[in-house]
This record gives structure tokens, sequence and C-alpha cells, in this order.
């Protein structure tokens, strides 16, 4: 193997990166949102969407959803780096327990008049969103779904006028009667 | 309303935690004052039952608390002030985290109405230390900072132990407050190491070991947090099974060197039999060990015919690096007591003549062996000499980082757990110095050794003076090429010889040096006075700065170079000029 000279053997990983949802329940306390995004920026895991909020007010717990991607091996690192923290209840593989659900919020601005405008309306229903502000010549909508749903909505109204657009990142919860 | 002014459990923050340290059973604290820790100081002043050691530089508090954890399994305890205090410190946590030892760091903080305004020495010390703490807490009221102080020692010596900072603004510490003693309350129940391994992955283990042909036992540092116990039981294990053993860095004197079964080190400078044993086993047992990089080398060629079983407390350790066939969570010392009873209940002893046979041949090679020199001291015939002439003593040896650390590594025998303390997984220079201070404030009766460098030794020598200070009879063995060995040594490999600022040009006099700060200084140049030298400096009850005068080029082998395997090692008979150009990929033209 050739390689340039250094004390560090530089190794090319060629296994496939997947992507992977992970829920996190955690104790709601200072700091503990600093720990988890500075554990993926310090070791080099990526984060592709975030999304943090008190789930259990009494019990000061909160719950972290994260879309990852990374090869297996380093998924499975990412577990139990997560786990290992001290305020981390719990992680969950959601994309590992095949039984889970995941919603993204997106308001998507748009502006335009006449054909554009009536044909962003058209799509907007088609998609079941919403119109939650409209002027004479914009409308914001919004939409509820996957990733994959929203990103086709939002690429369908480019060029209709899209402004902007603002996403929550994807929340997840398992199917069926239990908890996590 | 309950009338609280005579109530023993009210205090001071500045109170609380000099009691929290009493009731955790702390001895001594290294530690340097501050503007924002002067309350707790104040505090310390009016009591004896902890002992403060001032040192002369945070990091040095930081190290020297490692060197007294490392040497006795209790956790170091360190109190520095805000700023600089913390920023000093992060080095020394650091070290901390990447061995896996137990220090509470106490940080005093500015008042919290002046958190973030940019306040004289103040830091944001709970985020700078975050990634380099197990975990670290701000605490903003009095009446959280037992349980928090209680939650800290707890965090910091269980599981995989670890370091931790506790940060306590100054207005706390003037602020009274009800203190508890420990109770299990105080630690978050997110929190709980696994100790006891799975039984199942045991036998799935007793199973594999029993049918090795090629069996070998590679321990770690693990082995040595876990306890006495656990190095009893791993001795207990090779002698049960016969099966051959080595060890990484850290875990040096978990099985002793004189041990039958002993292979030495492994790893880039272990030894040939070591890693070629590694290389051609079938069953591998990990203890306590996470197959760090400078132990496996290229990870695709490394064990390629072995079935894999690992034990460690750290979950996030298996298949970090290297993936695993059996994986067993949990504490080195409980999981090898469950290993072994179930081997002697369950399973045959393999008949691996063979294999010994086949290992026998690869001692053969001798890979350690250097040639002799009547005219200047080598540096590993330096350490064989030390080695002798204190073989039999209560001797504990630290080192600091480079070329001198391996041949210690490689030519120091250890026969117990927690005599060796070295800078493992960050590799500071500068730690063995500090280190040696805590070991000795920890054993004052025994002969404990820094085997340093010249480069490394100046970074913290400023501790020099506390070991003066207090009457520690430090030795500082230092092999002196002038050089920074290491660093020279790769520029010799792989940088075509171009020795860019690897040579200290201007050394002090460490004779002199030594008598500056109060200690005794000793110089060697030639062969023949060296065991007359170190026998004095033994003999010397006072800190010593010995500065043994070494080949300055010799180089340390054998190596595993970078992008190679366990069996493509460079013994020291080959390497040649030549040879060392093939060997290193990329052909760099070497001199």
């Amino acid at each position: 193997m050739n390689q340039p000279a250094s004390a560090y053997f530089l190794e090319e990983r060629h296994d496939p990166n997947e992507s992977h949802t992970l829920s996190v329940l955690v104790q709601n306390e200072p700091g503990v949102l600093a720990r988890v995004i500075g554990l993926f920026s310090g070791r080099g895991y990526n984060i592709e969407s975030l999304t943090v909020s008190e789930t259990e007010s009494q019990k000061h717990l909160s719950r972290i959803t994260i879309v990852t991607t990374g090869t297996p091996m380093v998924i499975e690192q990412i577990k139990h780096q997560l786990d290992r923290m001290i305020p981390v209840y719990r992680v969950v593989d959601m994309t590992l327990s095949g039984r889970s659900i995941e919603r993204e919020l997106a308001m998507v601005k748009v502006r335009g008049t006449g054909d554009h405008r009536v044909e962003a309306l058209r799509l907007a229903d088609a998609f079941r969103a919403r119109v939650i502000d409209a002027t004479t010549e914009s409308f914001v909508f919004e939409i509820t779904g996957n990733t994959a749903k929203i990103n086709q909505f939002i690429d369908l109204m480019r060029p209709l006028g899209l402004v902007e657009v603002s996403r929550t990142g994807v929340a997840a919860i398992g199917r069926g009667p239990e908890g996590m | 309303m309950k009338d609280k002014s005579h109530d023993p459990n009210q205090m001071t923050g500045a109170a609380m935690i000099v009691r929290a340290l009493i009731d955790h059973g702390v001895q001594h604290l290294f530690g340097y004052p501050g503007g924002a820790v002067l309350p707790i100081y104040d505090e310390i002043f009016q009591q004896s039952e902890v002992e403060h050691i001032l040192v002369r530089h945070e990091q040095g508090a930081g190290h020297a608390a490692e060197g007294y954890a490392r040497s006795t399994g209790k956790p170091g305890v360190v109190l520095v002030t805000s700023g600089p205090g913390a920023t000093n410190m992060v080095t020394a946590l650091t070290d901390a985290l990447m061995d896996s030892i137990p220090l509470v760091c106490i940080t005093g903080q500015v008042p919290t109405h002046l958190i973030g305004n940019d306040a004289f020495q103040e830091c944001d010390t709970v985020g700078i230390t975050r990634p380099c703490t197990k975990h670290n807490w701000l605490v903003r009221n009095v009446n959280d900072l037992a349980k928090v102080l209680h939650e800290a020692f707890y965090v910091a010596t269980s599981g995989r132990p670890g370091p931790v900072v506790v940060d306590v603004p100054k207005d706390v510490q003037f602020a009274v407050g009800t203190y508890h003693p420990p109770r299990k309350s105080d630690v978050h129940i997110s929190y709980a190491p696994r100790v006891k391994g799975d039984a199942a992955q045991i036998r799935k283990a007793v199973a594999l070991l029993a049918s090795a042909r090629r069996p070998v036992i590679y321990s770690g540092g693990g082995v040595i947090n876990s306890g006495l116990e656990a190095s009893k039981l791993l001795r207990d294990l090779v002698e049960f099974t016969g099966f051959p053993i080595t060890s990484t860095l850290m875990g040096l004197g978990a099985y002793p060197a004189s041990g039958k079964n002993w292979l030495g080190m492994l790893g880039m400078h272990g030894t040939y039999e070591a890693n070629m044993t590694m290389h051609d086993c079938d069953v591998m047992l990990c203890v306590g060990a996470r197959f760090d990089d400078r132990i496996t080398g290229r990870t695709d060629a490394f064990s390629p015919g072995s079935k894999k079983i690992h034990i460690d407390i750290d979950p996030s350790s298996i298949n970090k690096n290297i993936r695993v066939d059996v994986p067993i969570i949990g504490d080195c010392g409980n999981v090898l007591g469950d290993l072994l009873q179930a081997f002697k209940a369950e399973a045959k002893r393999p008949d691996i003549k063979a294999w010994w046979q086949q290992i026998a041949q690869w001692r053969a090679r001798n890979s350690l062996s250097y040639r002799k020199n009547n005219d200047i001291i080598l540096p590993q015939y330096a350490i064989q000499r030390l080695f002798e002439l204190t073989r039999g003593k209560d001797t504990y040896i630290t080192t600091e980082v480079g070329q001198h650390q391996m041949w210690a590594a490689q030519f120091y025998g250890f026969e117990e757990p927690h005599r060796w303390m070295t800078s493992g997984g960050l590799g500071t220079m500068g730690y063995g110095l500090p280190a040696a201070v805590g070991v000795q404030v920890a054993h004052p009766d025994s002969l404990v050794i820094d085997i340093a460098g010249d480069a490394s030794v100046q970074m913290t020598i400023q501790e020099m003076s506390t070991a003066v200070q207090y009457e520690l009879p430090i030795k500082i063995f230092i092999l002196n090429n002038q050089y920074m060995g290491m660093v020279r040594q790769w520029q010799q490999l792989l940088h075509g010889n171009r020795l860019s600022h690897s040579y200290t040009e201007a050394l002090p006099d460490f004779v002199k040096l030594a008598e500056a700060y109060g200690g005794v200084g000793l110089q060697v140049i030639k062969p023949a006075d060296l065991d007359g030298a170190i026998k004095e400096m033994i003999a010397i009850k006072r800190p010593v700065l010995f500065d043994c005068r070494v080949a300055a080029l010799e180089n340390c082998f054998p190596m595993i170079p970078s992008g190679k395997a366990h069996n493509e090692m460079l013994l020291p008979e080959e390497a040649t000029d030549e040879a060392t150009a093939t060997a290193f990929a990329g052909g760099k033209a070497l001199v």
C-alpha cells in the first residue's frame, strides 16, 4: 500500500454510507445539546438533521432526533458514544427497528402571480399543504410529511417562485403501543 | 421555622468542597491558588485532614494527580483557579481521558453574575473541558454543590474511569447552603455502567478459547484500572490455560515480565514474537484494551485469521477499530473471574505445544538486541542497568514521551500493576516529572524514577521546585541525546533525513539546574561509570536530576513501519538504511 510519509496509518475506507434516524432520550439540563453536537463535530460524524424539545417536563426529559449518515461501523460507534454520555437515558435506532414513522414540518414561501400562482395552489392541494399566510403576490404553505415528500414539494415550487423555506428537521416515533 | 444557625450541615460552598473531599477519603490535593478559588484556599488553611501540594503550573497539578491515581487506584484531586488555571489543566484532563485515569478537578469561576461578561480571568471552562472530560458541571446554586461533588467522584471512579470537572463560581463558594454526605440519589439515573459480563457471551468465549490451537491473550490498561484482583485473575487465567500473553503500553505489569508466558509488549515498538503471535493467532482474547492504532498497525491486515474476543467496560470500545466476534461488556476483573470459572468447569485446556514451538522460533530472533558499546552509553543499556540495579526494590517508574518511553517499556521489566505511569493515549511530553511528584506523594518511602528525555523533561521542569519543597526524593533519569529522538527518528525514516527543528542546540546544564532548584545533579558520560552513578542516585534521599549522556543517533527498534502489518516488522539488525528505505512506503530516499 502506498501512502505518504506519515506516523499514522492512512487508510481509505470504502464501506457504503447508510442514513439512520436515532432517537435519544436525555436529561434536560444545561449543556446537554452542546454535548451531543460536540460529540458529532469532535468525532467527525455527520448530522443531516437534528431536532430537540422537552417531551416530559416533570421528569425533565428531552427527546433528540438525529438523522446521520455513516458506514455501519460508524453508525454503531455513534450509538455507543451517545449512550455512554452521563445524561443520556436511551438511544434507539429508528431505522434499524424498521417500525418507525418520520415526519417533518416545512413552511414554504412562494411568490408569483397568474398561472404560477394557480399552479402553486393546485400542487399544494395535491400535497395536502395548507396556506398559512397569503398576500396578492405570495403564499406561505405549511406542509408535513417525510423528508422525501417535502423535498419533492420544494422542488416543484422552485420554478413557481420559491422564495425561502424553513424546516423543523425530522421527528420520529415508533409504531405500535410500546414507548422507546 | 427551624433555626438553622446550629445545623452542622449549613456551611459555605467553599466549606462544602473541603467537607466533600474529606467524605470521599481524599488525603492529598494538588493545586494552585488564584482569585476565583480564594474562599476554598481559606478553608484549606483552616483544616488539617486534606494536605494540599502546591505545584508550579496547573498542568503539573494535573499530571501529579494522574500519577497519584495510577499508582494508588484512588482518584487524583486537583484544585485550580478560573481562566488560565482551567485552561492550563486541559492537557492533563485530555491525557487522563485518553488513558482512563480518574481525576476530580475543581475549578474556580468568576461570580455567576459576571459569567459571559468577559470578566477578568473568565473562560468558558465547561465549554472548553466538555470534550476532554468524562463529564463536567457548572454549579450555579450552592444547594446543588454537595450533590454534584458526590456525583463527580462517582462518575470519575466508576465504569471506565476518567476525569471530571466541577466549575464553582466564586459567589457560590461564599454562599451558605445545606450539605449532605454522599448518597445514591446524587447520581444521574441514566448513568449505570455495566459491570457483570453476559453469561452466554462468556460461554461462547470459553468455547472458542478451548478450541484454539494458536491462542493469544492481549491485555491492556483496563486490567490495571479494574484493580489488583483483575491482575491476579489474569495471571490465574494464563497459568491455567498456558496461553501466551502480550500487553499494550498501558497494561504493563498486570502480568509479570518475568512470567514464562510473557511475550513482551506488542504494537509499533513491541517485540517481534508478540506481534507475530498476534498476526498468526487463531483465537485472540483482548482484555481491557482498545485496538489502538499504535497496536494494530494496518487494520485491514490485523490478525487476519483469528476469532476475536473483546472484554471491555466501555461499549464504544467494541468494534471501533477492529471488528470482534465475541464482545463482552463488563468490568475486566468481574468478567475474568466468571470466564476462568466457566473455563475450569466446562472446558478442557487445548494442546498448544506446536504453537509454543513456533513462538520460540520468533523469540530466537531476539528483536530487542542492540550492539554493545564500551565508549558511549546506549540508551537501551542505560535502561537495562537501571532495571537491574533497582530490581527487587519498591520502585515506581514514570516516563515522558518519545524514544526513552519506548525503551523503558521494552527494557524495564514490570512485575506488578500500578508501578508504571506513562502517557499512552495522548502522548504528553512533560507528563513524567509531575507524575513522579504525585506518585511520591502517595508512596513517600518508595523509589520513584521518571525515565525522561532531555526535550520532554524541560516541558514541566519547574515541578522540581515542588519536589524540593515537599522533600519528595524523585529521581529524574534523563536519557540525554540532545534530540527530540522520536521526532528525529521519523524524520530520518520518512522525511529524507531532513532533521527539521528536532535538535536542541542549547540545553541547560542539568547538574547546575538541579542544584539551582535545591536538588542534586549527577552526570554520566562513560558506560563504565553508569552503575556507580545509578547506585549513588538511588542512595540520595533528595530529588535528583540524572543527566545520562547517551548515543545521540540511536533509534528505537523493532518497529512496524507505517502502512504495514504485524508480520512486516523492521528488526534492529535488519534496519540498515537501505532496508529501512524499502520498508517505508513511498520510497523516500534515506541517508
